[in-house]
C-alpha cells in the first residue's frame, strides 16, 4: 500500500519536473542555433537571392524570430519536429524512425555487455578482496575508464578484423557485426559497473546480517548471491540513468567507427550543415529518452530498496 | 638549528596540508601518474625544439612510411613526421584541457558557491537550471554549442567545453558550501559583522581548496576526452591544426596500410588520460581521507 503510494508520488513528481526541463532544453537549443551566424541555405556557391528568399519563406525562416519560436513550440506540442533542410522531402520524425532502431539496438547490446562483464567482475573482486585477482580486475577496469571508444574500436578492428580476420570490420548486416561495436561501446560502462559493484559489495559485506549469515555456516557463495547481492547492486542501478545518457552520445562515435546506419551520422551532419530541425529534433528526442530511462532506473531502485527517500 | 633538530621538527611538523602531501607521496600510482604527465607535457612543449622535422612540411616522396631512424614514429600519407604532429597535437589537446578547465573552474566555483551560500529558493532555482542541462549528454551540448559559435577556432572550442564542464564543478562546490555554511565559525564571522562577500571569499572558499584541487585535476582529462570526441567526429579542431582526437581519427581511417598512425597517437593520448586520472584519484585520497572511494 505504502509502496504504491510512494511510487505514485515519485511518478507524479518526475513527470512534473520533466515538462519544464524539456521546455528549457527546447528553448535553449532553438535560440542557440538561431544565434549562429549564417543560415542553412548559405551555400559555398551562393544561390540567387530570390530563390533563397523563396526557400526561406517556404520553411518560415523569413518571419520574425519570436513567431518562428512559437510556431516551433506549437508544432512540437503536436509531435511535429519539422522537415529536414538538407534531406529534402524528409521529416525529422521519419529520419528518427529510420535511423534510431540501429542506435537503440547497439545501445541495448552495449548495456548488456556492460552488465554481463561488469557485475560478475565487481562481485568477484569484492569476494576475493586483497587478492592478486582483485588487483588484476581493477587494473583492467581502470584501463577501461581511460581508453575511450575511439581508441578501443579502431584497435579492435586492427587486431581482430585485419590481422586475425575474425569479424567484418564494418557494417551492420549480420548478427556477428553487433559483437565488436557492442563491446567497444560497453567496455567503458563495464569498467564503471565493475567498480561500483565492487564498492557496493564491500560495503554490504561489512553489515551485521552478513556476519550472521556466515556464522550460521552458510557457504560463501550463498551469502554473496542470496544475501548480499541485492543491496550490493544498489549503486549499479543508481548509475544506470547516467549510463544510458552516456551510451547515447557514445553510440555516435561508435557508429562513425563501424559505419553503422544509426542516428550518429544524421546528428553530426546536421550539426555540420546547420540542419536546425534535425539537430533540435535529435536533442529533444534524446532528452525525452534519457528522462524516461532515469525514471525507469528510479522505479527499479525503489522496488529494490523501498526505504530510499526521494526529494 | 642543527640538522638533527630540523629533522625532528620536520617529522613532527603537522599541518593538514603537510599530512596530505605525505599521503600523496606515499601513493605510488599518483606519483607514477604525475611523473608520466610531467614528461608528456615537457615533450609536447619543448620536444619540437629539438626535432629538425617541421609539422607542416609535406614531402610526398616520403609519404606513409613506417617508423624508421629518420622518422621515429613514421610519417603520414602527406609525408609529415608523425612524432612532431603528435607533440604539436598534444600541445593543443593539453592546452584546451587546461584552458577549458579554467573556464569551468571560474564559472563553476562562482555559481556553485553562490547557490550553496544563498540557500533557499535561489539555490533551488539555480540548481534546477543545472539539472536541466545535466539531463543531456555533454557531447550533444558541446556539439550544439560548436554549431552556435560556428567558426571552428580553438578558442571557441574550449569555451564551449568549459561551458559544459562547469556543471559538475558547480554541483560539487554547492554541496560542499552547504555543509560549510552551517559551521559555527561562519556564524561567528557573521556575528562579527562580516559582509557576505567577505564570508564567501575569506571563510568559505579557502576551505573548499581541497575539493577544488581534486576536481580540477579530474576535469582536465574529462575535457581532453571531450575535445577528442568532438575532433574525432570532425566538429572540433580543423586542419591544418590537429589535436590528438584528429590524429586518432586520421589513423583510424588508415589502419589497413599504416597502423602506426593509429597506434602512436592512441598511446600518447591514453597515457595522458591514465596519468591524470591516477593523479586525481591520489589527490582525492590524500586531501580527503574520509572520502576514500576504494
Amino acid at each position: 500500500m505504502i509502496t504504491s503510494y510512494r511510487m505514485h508520488t515519485l511518478l507524479r513528481r518526475r513527470i512534473l519536473q520533466a515538462v519544464p526541463t524539456l521546455w528549457l532544453v527546447a528553448t535553449a537549443t532553438f535560440f542557440l542555433l538561431r544565434l549562429a551566424p549564417g543560415g542553412p541555405f548559405d551555400e559555398e556557391k551562393p544561390i540567387a537571392p530570390e530563390v533563397k528568399a523563396q526557400i526561406e519563406a517556404h520553411y518560415g525562416l523569413d518571419k520574425p524570430l519570436y513567431l518562428q519560436y512559437f510556431r516551433f513550440l506549437g508544432n512540437l506540442l503536436q509531435g511535429d519536429l519539422g522537415p529536414s533542410y538538407k534531406y529534402p522531402g524528409w521529416d525529422v520524425q521519419e529520419i528518427i524512425t529510420q535511423a534510431f532502431p540501429a542506435s537503440f539496438e547497439l545501445g541495448c547490446w552495449a548495456l548488456l555487455v556492460a552488465l554481463i562483464l561488469g557485475i560478475p567482475a565487481g562481485i568477484l573482486a569484492a569476494a576475493l578482496h586483497r587478492s592478486r585477482l582483485e588487483s588484476a580486475i581493477m587494473a583492467f577496469a581502470t584501463a577501461g575508464i581511460c581508453l575511450p571508444s575511439f581508441v578501443v574500436g579502431p584497435i579492435l578492428i586492427l587486431a581482430l578484423c585485419l590481422y586475425l580476420d575474425w569479424f567484418n570490420p564494418l557494417g551492420w548486416a549480420f548478427p556477428a557485426d553487433r559483437i565488436l561495436p557492442a563491446f567497444t561501446l560497453g567496455f567503458l560502462y563495464a569498467a564503471y559497473i565493475a567498480r561500483l559493484a565492487r564498492v557496493g559489495m564491500l560495503d554490504v559485506l561489512k553489515e551485521e546480517y552478513i556476519r550472521t549469515a556466515s556464522a550460521k555456516g552458510l557457504r560463501q557463495r550463498t551469502v554473496l548471491l542470496r544475501h548480499a547481492l541485492r543491496s550490493a547492486l544498489y549503486p549499479v542501478i543508481a548509475y544506470l540513468g547516467p549510463a544510458v545518457a552516456g551510451l547515447v552520445s557514445g553510440s555516435f562515435v561508435v557508429e562513425t567507427i563501424f559505419f553503422i546506419p544509426g542516428m550518429g551520422p544524421f546528428f553530426v551532419n546536421g550539426a555540420l550543415n546547420r540542419d536546425y530541425p534535425v539537430v533540435m529534433g535529435t536533442v529533444l528526442f534524446y532528452a525525452v529518452l534519457i528522462l524516461i530511462f532515469n525514471l525507469i532506473a528510479d522505479v527499479i531502485q525503489m522496488w529494490m530498496q523501498p526505504k530510499t527517500r526521494y526529494d | 638549528m642543527t640538522k638533527q633538530s630540523r629533522e625532528k621538527a620536520a617529522r613532527f611538523a603537522s599541518s593538514p596540508g603537510l599530512r596530505a602531501w605525505r599521503r600523496l607521496c606515499a601513493n605510488r600510482m599518483a606519483q607514477i601518474g604525475s611523473g608520466i604527465f610531467i614528461v608528456i607535457v615537457f615533450l609536447c612543449f619543448l620536444g619540437p625544439l629539438f626535432i629538425t622535422h617541421s609539422q607542416e612540411t609535406q614531402n610526398l616522396a616520403y609519404g606513409a612510411q613506417a617508423p624508421s631512424l629518420k622518422h621515429w614514429l613514421g610519417t603520414d600519407n602527406l609525408g609529415r613526421d608523425l612524432l612532431v604532429r603528435i607533440l604539436a597535437g598534444g600541445r593543443i589537446s593539453i592546452g584546451v584541457g587546461f584552458a577549458a578547465t579554467i573556464v569551468a573552474l571560474v564559472v563553476g566555483v562562482t555559481y556553485g558557491s553562490l547557490a550553496g551560500y544563498a540557500g533557499g529558493r535561489t539555490e533551488n532555482v539555480m540548481m534546477r537550471l543545472v539539472d536541466a542541462v545535466y539531463a543531456l549528454p555533454f557531447t550533444m551540448v558541446v556539439i550544439v554549442l560548436t554549431v552556435t559559435f560556428d567558426q571552428k577556432s580553438i578558442f571557441l572550442i574550449f569555451m564551449a567545453i568549459g561551458l559544459v564542464e562547469w556543471l559538475t564543478m558547480a554541483r560539487i562546490i554547492r554541496g560542499q558550501t552547504r555543509i560549510l555554511r552551517k559551521h559555527t565559525y561562519i556564524e561567528a564571522a557573521r556575528v562579527n559583522g562580516a559582509s557576505h562577500t567577505r564570508i564567501l571569499f575569506c571563510h568559505i572558499l579557502p576551505n573548499l581548496a581541497g575539493a577544488i584541487i581534486v576536481y580540477t585535476t579530474l576535469t582536465i582529462p574529462a575535457v581532453i576526452l571531450l575535445e577528442s570526441i568532438i575532433s574525432f567526429l570532425g566538429l572540433g579542431v580543423q586542419p591544418p591544426k590537429a589535436s590528438w582526437g584528429t590524429l586518432i581519427h586520421e589513423g583510424a581511417q588508415k589502419i589497413d596500410d599504416s597502423p602506426w598512425l593509429l597506434v602512436f597517437p592512441s598511446i600518447f593520448f591514453s597515457l595522458t588520460i591514465f596519468s591524470l586520472n591516477f593523479l586525481g584519484d591520489g589527490l582525492r585520497d590524500s586531501l580527503d581521507p574520509k572520502e576514500n572511494t576504494n
